[in-house]
């Protein structure tokens, strides 16, 4: 059992920050920087394991050179959200920056510097808006302070723009890099003298701003985890266990010596079972002068396996004994009146099982990492890391070496969705390098990626609804089970924090609920995919109250509304067995709104004509679902082409994130969100037999291609001035029952299990 | 090994390799071209793709043995700057979200707007049909081909 789930926020909100001055020896090692510039950073106090107050220091965001360069460090990973823009964005605007002159440098991996760096969650903006705006406005307040003494004016008249300080009314105007002289020896204002640009005359945060690295990637010149080059390198293609466990009892290497380039070939030793989220594998690596010699090599190798306990584990086999399980008692996790008794008073019950498979990443990039072990023990990275701290641990655990002595650098990563969280590619990089005594990149091919991911669980679902005599809803029972993140051969049912994404937050009025979970093992690793168990929740749940909505005749919109009842905060409290997760954040910084989603809810509608009559042939399908303290609401239409495939002509969101930082990564969030739900509702799966991932390739684990996508995707943005959340995950759990209620009403046919047939 | 000469945007370059090493690899890995992407080694997600005199093809399923005399243009030889409409139109609609299948789809898509330079979305989509996107970019790779299009 995980105490902990990684990928949920785990400190407290950062509004403890504190601006520091950072000395320019430690910026000079992160990036340029102009002499006699301007360093400055954020201090971060977080809550540490015992809940004491953990100061991180030296921390540098910012800082500002002679040249009038503004150099912003981005510490979160960019895989793709544009998080590497955003954040800078906010301090940008609050300094008053010429944008098109701000320079972004990627922050190494290092906790102690820069604080949590675990790009996972959606909570990059939700933790970090704060800090930044505060980074920002104190380096704009010093230059303004120079500026005002410079001009003999009060503070009060100075303003900023372009990365000038300007007297109120035009008539003077000085570059920031003429001012760092000045206040290098100025004193930091203090926290409360420091003003606050109001949110209407930002001119970055809440518009729609490029990514930093456009340019780069139209032109190739976007440096990924394997583009990284060093002399003397030597590229390693690894055949890692074919079931989790197993362990190499002997291997022959002639015939992968024999290719040209091969170099070496070295065991990876693993750690067996259980197999852990932070290790490598056990298996055995080719190492070669260039990735093709590498990959033949590996396929030349003979080893001989003791394949362990997983060697019979079929993946449909546990399905169908996961379904049984749920018919079954659980373990209560949230109680609300009386469940058993609104059974057997009611006058209708619907009971359905919901089936879900496990899912790969397959993310276009696979997993690759560089490193190079020096002669002095200590040891550099580079990775498409999306927690480099976590990384940077799990090198210093696989080489034995102090945590100080790796230097961990962070790629852009050609896709993530929780993947690249895990560092066991990283290690195995470390590895190999310590025993070729050469700088190495490990190179995972994509078979190597399909059959050795941390996948989303498979799961077996089963809702049990009553309704009265009149059609009210009063009985709400959800049985849910699937092997739980980190769990192993030991029975273990989902942890407090799965159920929390999406099940036991049920947050509709209905006087009985009933939430249990059931116990089963894990066979293979398991980890978390975008938007992690809210995927098969809110696809159970949501496709459940469209059939609930459908047997009372009423209009599934019009119940959603009526089930979240008056404006309130919901808490749970009293109903839940053990505490209510939240997404680490505490319920009275961040409470369930009915509001808010009754609003995302009549937004899509109104946007999405969901009333009006359609066309003959097409259909729609809506859902709701708050996942990352976002609000969503989903409207999907579909229809048959003339040879009967499913073709998705138009998508409409409406989306409550707190204030959006950049509307046009909000945008294509969900965008993209919608196109990754439609592979998980319609094309992939990952199913064992005899222990063993079937799935090679892009062939048999089928992601949507371009004429399968959604035609047209709206995302309608609810203006708010709440605190900004996350939009990476939220898109994707209420795209697919939405989608699936849409193919109910075009076929008349219910889809219970994803991928579904249409 | 077998020493081949293969003319990689507009330079004769002499390389060293075995000959069944895809063309991938030996822009990657012996003329350190980091631009072309490794995705599947099956032709199958088009994150590799290259113009072979003119046309698109997957380098990672094609031997370096079999190039011949062809003229290979990758993402680094598409323009000098950054200037092919098609790259303008990327910038544009800021179609990247990771942007590791871009290379890819800009060059899948400039080998269909130089054999069709106004393509209907129909023709678009099969068109690009081999190209995968994990994040999702498909809308707008779809308007951005349409905007270069109109300024061909």
């Amino acid at each position: 059992m995980m105490p902990n789930l990684p990928f949920l926020k785990k400190k407290q909100p950062e509004d403890r920050s504190e601006i520091f001055r950072a000395s320019r020896r430690d910026f000079l090692k992160i990036g340029s920087l102009a002499a006699g510039g301007l360093v400055l950073g954020v201090n971060f106090q977080c809550s540490g394991p015992k809940g004491e107050l953990v100061t991180f220091a030296p921390n540098v965001f910012v800082s500002i050179g002679s040249d009038n360069l503004v150099t912003i460090l981005a510490h979160r990973s960019e895989m793709g959200t544009g998080i590497r823009t955003s954040l800078p964005m906010i301090v940008a605007d609050e300094l008053g920056a010429d944008w098109s002159k701000v320079k972004i440098v990627q922050a190494e991996g290092d906790e102690s510097k820069y604080g949590n760096q675990n790009t996972d969650g959606s909570f990059s903006v939700r933790m970090f808006y704060e800090p930044m705006k505060k980074a920002g406005a104190t380096a704009r307040h010093m230059l303004m302070q120079a500026a005002a003494k410079e001009w003999g004016v009060d503070v009060a008249e100075c303003d900023t723009e372009n990365s000038h300080v300007v007297l109120k009314g035009g008539s003077k105007k000085i570059p920031f890099g003429d001012l760092v002289a000045q206040i290098q020896t100025m004193e930091l204002p203090k926290a409360e003298d420091v003003p606050m640009k109001d949110f209407s005359s930002y001119k970055l945060v809440g518009k729609d701003i490029p990514i930093y690295d456009v340019k780069d990637i139209a032109t190739g010149n976007a440096v990924f985890g394997a583009d990284v080059n060093l002399p003397n390198m030597l590229i390693a293609v690894v055949q890692r266990s074919p079931v989790v466990g197993a362990k190499v009892v002997s291997y022959n290497d002639e015939k992968a010596l024999a290719i040209p380039g091969v170099k070496k070939v070295v065991k990876i030793e693993g750690p067996g079972l259980p197999a852990g989220l932070d290790k490598p594998l056990e298996g055995v690596a080719v190492l070669a002068e260039n990735t093709w010699a590498a990959i033949k090599g590996s396929r030349e190798l003979e080893i001989e396996w003791d394949l362990g306990p997983n060697q019979s584990y079929d993946s449909a086999v546990q399905l169908e004994e996961m379904v049984k399980s749920t018919t079954s008692n659980g373990t209560a996790k949230r109680e609300r009146g009386n469940f058993s008794q609104a059974k057997s008073s009611s006058g209708k019950v619907i009971e359905k099982t919901y089936l879900a498979p496990f899912y790969a990443h397959s993310t276009i990039e696979p997993p690759a990492a560089i490193a190079d072990v020096k002669a002095d023990g200590s040891v550099e990275v580079w990775a498409p890391s999306q927690h480099p701290q976590w990384a940077r641990d799990a090198v210093s655990a696989a080489l034995g070496i102090d945590v100080s002595k790796v230097k961990m650098n962070v790629t852009l990563l050609g896709g993530g969705f929780g993947r690249k969280s895990k560092p066991d590619f990283v290690a195995e990089a470390a590895l190999l390098s310590k025993a070729a005594g050469v700088p190495v990149r490990v190179q995972w091919t994509r078979e190597c990626d399909l059959h050795h991911d941390y996948y989303h669980s498979h799961s077996a679902q089963r809702i049990v609804a009553t309704l009265d005599g009149s059609g009210n809803l009063t009985g709400w029972n959800h049985h849910t089970v699937f092997p739980a993140i980190g769990s192993g051969l030991d029975a273990a049912p989902p942890s407090d924090g799965e159920l929390d994404l999406g099940c036991r937050d049920f947050p509709y009025e209905v006087p009985n609920i009933r939430i249990e979970s059931h116990e089963t093992t894990a066979h293979t690793r398991i980890g978390w995919l975008r938007s992690v168990s809210n995927i098969h929740h809110a696809f159970a749940i949501c496709t459940m109250l469209d059939e609930i909505a459908e047997t009372k005749g009423v209009d599934p919109v019009d119940q959603a509304l009526q089930l979240l009842g008056e404006d309130k905060n919901l808490t749970f409290a009293g109903e839940m067995v053990g505490d209510y997760g939240n997404y680490g954040e505490k319920i009275e910084d961040f409470p369930w709104s009915t509001a808010r989603m009754k609003k995302v809810i009549e937004t899509v509608a109104e946007k999405s004509n969901w009333k009006s009559n359609l066309a003959a042939g097409k259909a729609v399908g809506f859902a709701a679902h708050k996942s990352f303290l976002t609000y969503v609401a989903c409207v999907v239409m579909v229809e048959k082409d003339a040879n009967g495939n499913l073709v998705i002509p138009e998508v409409h969101y409406a989306v409550d994130c707190g204030i959006p930082v950049n509307t046009d990564r909000v945008r294509s969030q969900f965008e993209g969100g919608a196109q990754f739900a439609t592979s998980l509702a319609t094309t992939s799966a990952i199913t064992l037999e005899n222990g063993r991932v079937k799935q090679n390739n892009f062939d048999t684990y089928q992601i949507i291609r371009m004429s399968q996508a959604p035609k047209k995707i709206h995302v309608h943005i609810i203006p708010s001035m709440e605190k900004p959340t996350g939009v990476g995950e939220p898109p994707v759990p209420p795209f697919i029952p939405a989608l699936a209620n849409a193919v109910y009403k075009l076929t008349g046919k219910r889809n219970y299990q994803l991928p579904f047939q249409v | 090994m077998e020493k081949y000469v293969i003319n990689v945007n507009g330079k004769d370059r002499e390389v060293s390799a075995l000959q069944d090493m895809p063309l991938l690899w030996v822009l990657r890995d012996l003329l350190d071209m980091k631009g072309t992407k490794f995705g599947c080694g099956q032709a199958l997600c088009g994150a590799c793709t290259v113009h072979l005199d003119g046309e698109a093809v997957r380098s990672c399923s094609l031997p370096v043995s079999e190039v011949g005399t062809g003229k290979i243009t990758t993402i680094e030889g598409l323009s000098e700057d950054g200037s092919h409409p098609l790259q303008k139109a990327w910038v544009e609609h800021i179609v990247p979200q990771c942007g590791y299948c871009q290379s890819g789809q800009i060059m899948n898509a400039a080998a269909l707007l130089s054999r069709n330079p106004s393509p209907s979305e129909s023709e678009i989509e099969a068109a690009m049909e081999g190209n995968l996107c994990r994040c999702g970019t498909y809308n707008r790779i779809k308007d951005a081909i349409v905007t270069a299009s109109k300024s061909l």
